[in-house]
């Protein structure tokens, strides 16, 4: 398979967020920033290359009966080392995502990966597609943190647009999640037929 | 099968190990820095400090006796209240020697953002109407502050009544704890009962912030 068509699958062919649509906790609960999507993401994308790898690597000895928790536990290790790295080199981050970082052991997209594509591909394929999952999944929170905050919060990144007062809360709020998530899945697909 | 799952387990277990004693290092700084940062941005200059810890409402309270030259410049009181409106509330809270409130630092919420979450911002409401004045020389309610919709002077945060009045339950303790060590009052008693009358009010509100 060709390695660049991997890589691009996963931000648009196979977007997790906008046309897989898994991981869908993770997704409404941290994009209440631009920095806090892109922050969830990158985290998960390093789990996700990293679990990608080695299940790819050992799945030739695992025995199917035991390879769900064989993954699971794989992904934890990996989870648990992330967090405790974020936490001593990025300790505000690591306070701001809070309990979704250890959450991303059972996010779908990581097992659903390890499952679909990791367990059947050869180890540079599967860190390809963990890197492309990982992009798109970066990219989708970071759109929607972004659209979130300008919306709700009259910033981007952390910096105001001076527009601050006069924002519907809404946006940053649960229910904004839903709906820019919603408008911006139709927006995507729409543009991704094309 | 079994022997294939215990070798994962043992090597994951190992990796995890090794992670942990790199990193256990760079946390505790990371903890630490965070700690002085919060302790510079609201106590003046200092060179020693000594710890008191108390019990009030059964949270634990450290108070720093910040001092210069053998003289004691300042308190900084950590404080924390379970009222928030997303759970616990940590505030850093420096005092004068005389009792005059030098400023506030939130070391950890997880109120609404957008909302409780401006309690974090510099000039927000409720550091306006705390920061550089003396707590027994504002409006109290029972002895302790309190935000106006409770009778209080404090300004509440926009749409945010029960974040604000977590904040405010936080700057009450603190008040105490600094009461407690600057002054040798015993004062924690009294408020555990004022601070559990309030609480089913701050419930009511909760259903819409």
């Amino acid at each position: 398979m060709n390695k660049l068509k991997i890589v691009l699958s996963g931000i648009v062919k196979n977007n997790p967020t906008f046309v897989l649509v898994l991981g869908m906790c993770p997704t409404l609960g941290t994009t209440t920033s631009a920095e806090n999507g892109m922050g969830m993401g990158l985290a998960t994308m390093a789990v996700l290359i990293m679990s990608n790898l080695v299940i790819s690597l050992v799945k030739n000895i695992i025995p199917d009966k035991v390879r769900i928790p064989a993954f699971i536990v794989i992904i934890a290790s990996f989870v648990t080392i992330i967090q405790m790295l974020m936490q001593a080199f990025v300790p505000a981050l690591y306070a701001s995502l809070g309990v979704f970082i250890p959450l991303i052991v059972v996010n779908c997209i990581i097992l659903g990966r390890a499952e679909a594509f990791a367990s059947k591909n050869t180890p540079f394929d599967s860190m390809l597609d963990g890197i492309g999952i990982g992009l798109g999944f970066t990219l989708s929170l970071t759109v929607i943190g972004a659209v979130r905050e300008v919306l709700g919060g009259g910033s981007i990144f952390g910096y105001p647009l001076g527009i601050g007062d006069y924002t519907p809360l809404i946006f940053v709020l649960a229910p904004g999640a839903f709906l820019v998530l919603g408008y911006l899945m139709v927006l995507f697909n729409k543009l991704a037929k094309k | 099968m079994t022997a294939v799952l215990f070798g994962i387990t043992l090597v994951a277990s190992a990796g995890v190990g090794v992670v942990n004693m790199i990193t256990v290092e760079p946390i505790a700084q990371a903890e630490l820095a965070a700690k002085n940062e919060a302790l510079n941005k609201v106590l003046p200059a200092f060179d020693n400090q000594e710890i008191v810890e108390l019990e009030i409402d059964d949270m634990p309270i450290v108070t720093y006796v910040a001092s210069k030259d053998d003289e004691v410049v300042g308190y900084a009181v950590e404080t924390m209240s379970k009222q928030g409106f997303g759970g616990e509330i940590k505030l850093m809270v420096g005092f004068t020697p005389e009792g005059k409130v030098i400023n506030v630092n939130v070391l950890k919420q997880t109120e609404t953002p957008g909302l409780g979450t401006k309690m974090t911002e510099e000039g927000n409401p409720l550091i306006r109407s705390i920061k550089g004045q003396i707590p027994e020389q504002k409006k109290l309610v029972a002895g302790k502050l309190a935000v106006r919709k409770d009778g209080g002077d404090v300004d509440a945060l926009t749409a945010a009544t029960i974040s604000s009045r977590a904040y405010v339950d936080a700057i009450n303790r603190a008040w105490m704890a600094y009461r407690n060590v600057a002054l040798g009052e015993t004062v924690s008693d009294t408020a555990s009962g004022a601070s559990r009358t309030n609480e089913p009010q701050a419930q009511e509100g909760g259903r819409n912030e």
